[in-house]
Order: structure tokens, then sequence, then C-alpha cells
């Protein structure tokens, strides 16, 4: 009977959570502000990821008894970097980007893609460094015995052929960065998990969009997931050409 | 045009070039015979800076490469290599393996960087490869386009490390032959190879290197029909 009831009344708290007062549309519009979020950060992240990978193994590969004191520097700065970023909880991050360095911003979206986008930036530059290491050193040698410098070895020969190595990697920190979002809800940025916490808190009724979020959040994941089998397909028809 | 001093280049510990001296005259074909482990290539990767010397110096048309203060891109620009494994770009079509480097050096435009490579890929017989991948080709056409790509870059001496070393036997033919014409146009050459029908055909003089020095060299008649060192007797012994 108790379960009779539960279906009873679900129709009217389905309602309350998504339809009255048009309140679907504030879900739309948090998903919409989880996806640019996501898409700016992963966009920030990989930037800032192939810069650190580049200094990285760039400072690896020098010549022995001719390593430059500059791009010395640069690697002890992006070790630190990693080492700070993958050594503590992204919440904290996020809180100290928030309540912190930023506290004055009313910004919070802003604020909460800078820390996805640094935090992703350490991740991203792993993946890339184990990408460019990848592949056959018999590759940059022929680029450099030509003549090429060292950044045009990379942007034209190195970084396209790691490219495909790295997709599939790449594919997981976006689906991992984009579940991560949710966490800006404690710095009051308004994303999809924070309309959801509003919502209930006004109907008294957590259930209806908790659960709806989730779904939210399944189906974008396996649509992404989707694409990126499609798009690893057709890379690697190229590769039997 | 290549004078090499008392080079010696080890891997930690491993000492694979003990007092390399050389010099090397403009047309001269030095071939670089001896048993694997002998430091014949590692000696050959010295030359363009591939492998950093560990001491001596290298002086390259008059500039000690060796030293410092060295562009090393501008000297390579001047010095085409041809590598055992072709290490041909697979991301590009063939023509774009041969223009890049041309171009991003700012040696040609684009267009006449294309037109140098149909003019090139014609002498090897490879015209009609010209938008094709790397993957498409055969072991040998892919040797073939490595050469040419080096060409293009107009270098005054070629590096070939063991060029058909990797090759199927019966692609070994075409790729000497494009090495001999070279030769036969006077280009300076310097090969790493177990060809000893090459160095004797084209050789102006061959060296045979083991444990890291130069045991013995000479004319590729003398140094085949009267080898001197036992190390080359027995050597040859084995390969003839």
């Amino acid at each position: 009977m108790a379960l009779i009831d539960w279906l009873d009344s679900l129709g009217s708290r389905l309602y309350r959570a998504f339809i009255e007062g048009d309140r679907w549309k504030l879900y739309l519009q948090g998903l919409g502000t989880t996806l640019e979020m996501t898409v700016v950060a992963l966009i920030f992240g990989v930037l800032l990821g192939l810069v650190v990978a580049v200094v990285r193994t760039a400072h690896d590969q020098q010549r022995q008894g001719r390593s430059n004191p500059l791009l010395g520097f640069f690697n002890v700065l992006c070790n630190l970097y990693t080492t700070v970023i993958r050594g503590t909880p992204m919440m904290v991050q996020l809180l100290i980007w928030s309540f912190v360095i930023f506290k004055t911003s009313r910004n919070k979206v802003l604020v909460g893609i800078i820390g996805l986008g640094i935090n992703s930036g350490a991740y991203v530059a792993e993946i890339i460094r184990g990408g460019l290491m990848s592949v056959d050193a018999g590759q940059s040698e022929a680029g450099r015995s030509l003549g090429l410098g060292y950044f045009d070895t990379m942007r034209f020969i190195v970084i396209p052929q790691a490219f495909k190595n790295i997709l599939p990697s790449l594919g997981n920190e976006f689906i991992t960065l984009f579940k991560d979002t949710s966490l800006v809800q404690a710095i009051g940025a308004a994303e999809l998990t924070y309309y959801a916490f509003t919502i209930g808190g006004r109907t008294f009724d957590y259930m209806p969009p908790l659960i709806g979020i989730a779904l939210m959040y399944l189906v974008v994941v396996i649509v992404f997931t989707w694409l990126q089998g499609k798009l690893e397909r057709r890379l690697r028809q190229s590769d039997r050409r | 045009m290549i004078d090499v001093k008392n080079l010696t280049k080890s891997f930690g510990d491993h000492r694979v070039l003990s007092g390399i001296n050389q010099h090397i005259s403009p047309g001269e074909k030095v071939v670089i015979i001896g048993p694997s482990g002998s430091g014949k290539s590692t000696f050959l990767r010295c030359l363009n800076l591939l492998e950093t010397p560990t001491g001596g110096t290298i002086t390259f048309q008059g500039q000690e490469i060796t030293g410092s203060k060295v562009e090393i891109d501008k000297v390579r620009q001047q010095m085409g290599m041809v590598f055992q494994h072709f290490n041909l770009f697979p991301n590009m079509t063939i023509r774009r393996n041969i223009t890049l480097a041309p171009v991003r050096t700012g040696l040609m435009q684009q267009a006449e960087a294309n037109e140098a490579a149909v003019t090139l890929l014609k002498r090897v017989g490879l015209e009609e490869k010209a938008d094709a991948y790397p993957n498409q080709l055969s072991g040998g056409q892919k040797q073939r386009v490595a050469i040419v790509r080096a060409l293009a870059m107009r270098p005054k001496v070629m590096l070939f490390d063991e060029p058909t070393s990797a090759l199927d036997p019966e692609m070994v033919g075409e790729v000497l032959e494009v090495m001999k014409d070279l030769a036969h146009e006077g280009m300076t050459m310097v090969v790493v190879t177990h060809e000893m029908g090459f160095a004797r055909e084209v050789g102006s003089r061959v060296i045979f290197m083991d444990e890291g020095i130069i045991v013995e060299e000479n004319t590729p008649e003398a140094l085949f029909s009267q080898p001197k060192s036992e190390r080359l007797q027995s050597f040859l012994a084995k390969v003839l």
C-alpha cells in the first residue's frame, strides 16, 4: 500500500520539481552553464597542460652539458604546479580560489572555471607528456636533422602524431571535468547541481531534482562516450590508409 | 669539409668512440664498415650532433660545430641524413614530407618547394606518389623518398646510417641505385653500411671501425684485397 501511495504522490512531486513555475528552464540553464564551464575549463586546461608538457619534455630532452638555466627554472615551476594541484583535493582548491584568492569576485562561474581549468591542466600535462613520449624518437631526429628547430619539430611532426594517442585520455578528462563541475556548487556558481539543490530546498523535496540531474549527467556522459568512440574509430581508419 | 679531431663518446660508463680522427674532403664518398657495436653509427650521428660528443672537436666548413655558440639548426640544414628506419612523417603526404623543411627554414617558398619536390621525385621515379602517405609506400620507396627529403634542403654533405639494413632484399637495389646516382653527381657522402659491393663500387675511401676506433682505412681496392690488420681480415672473411 505504501508503494501505491508513493507512486500516487510521485506525479505531483515531479510536477513541482520540474514543471511548476517553468522550473525545467532552470535545469536547462544550469546544464548549459555546466557544459560551458566544462568546455572552457578543458580548453584552458589543455592549453596550460600543453605548455607544461612541452616545457617538461624540452627540459628532459636537452643535450647533455647544455642545459638552459631558464628552462630549468620553468621546469621547477611546472613540477611545483603539478605536484601541488595533484596533491590537494579539488574541493579544497575551489574553496581557496573562491574564499581566499578571489573573495571579492561575484562571478563565481568564472572563478569555478579558473579553478577547474587550473586543476585540469595538471592532469592534462601528464596526459600530453605521455603522448609526446609515445612518438618514436626517430621522428624528432628526422625533423631536427633537416634543420628544423625544436618548436617546429614539435608543432608539425611530434604533436600531430601524439594527438591520436592523447585523444582517448583527453576524452576521459572531459568526462571527469564535466562531473567535477558539480563541486562548484559549493562556491555558489549557478550550475546544474546548484539549481537542483535550490529547487529541492524550495519545494522541501530533494529526491526528484537530484535523481533528475543524476540522469542528465549520465545521459550527457553516455552521448559523449559514444561520440568519442566514433571519432577514435575514424582516426584509426586513417592509419590503414 | 669535415674535420674530426680526437672525437670521443661515452654513454654513461660505456665508451663507444675512443679518439676518432678524420678528414673528409668535398666530393669524397667515405664508406664506414665494421661489426655491429663498433661505433660506426654513433660516429655518423656525432657528425650532425644527433649525439653530443663527450670529447674532441668537429669542424664543418671551417666552423667548429662542437663549440657552444653554434646555431645547430643552421649547420644541420647543410647536412642531409638518411636513417635506417626511414623516419618519414606518417602524418603528412610525401609532398609535404619533402617541402616542410625547405619552407619552414626559409630556404624556399611553398610553390618553389613543390616544384623542387616534383623534380626530385621524378629523379627517383616516384612522381606519382606525391600525394600519397608514407604508409602506402613500400620500404624501398620510403627510403627513396627519405633521400629526396634530405636532398630538398640542398645539403653540402649526405650522411647515410645503414640505409638498406631495414629493407627486404629485393628492395636494396633500388635504393643503392639512387645513392650511386648521387655519388656520380659529386655529392659528398658518408655512408655506414653492410653492403660491401656498394663500398667497393662507390667508395672513394673505406673505413673499418671496431671497438670505437678506426682500425684501418684505405681505397676500397686496397682495403678489400690486402687487409692489413687481423681484425679486418677476420671481419672480411665473415661478410664476403
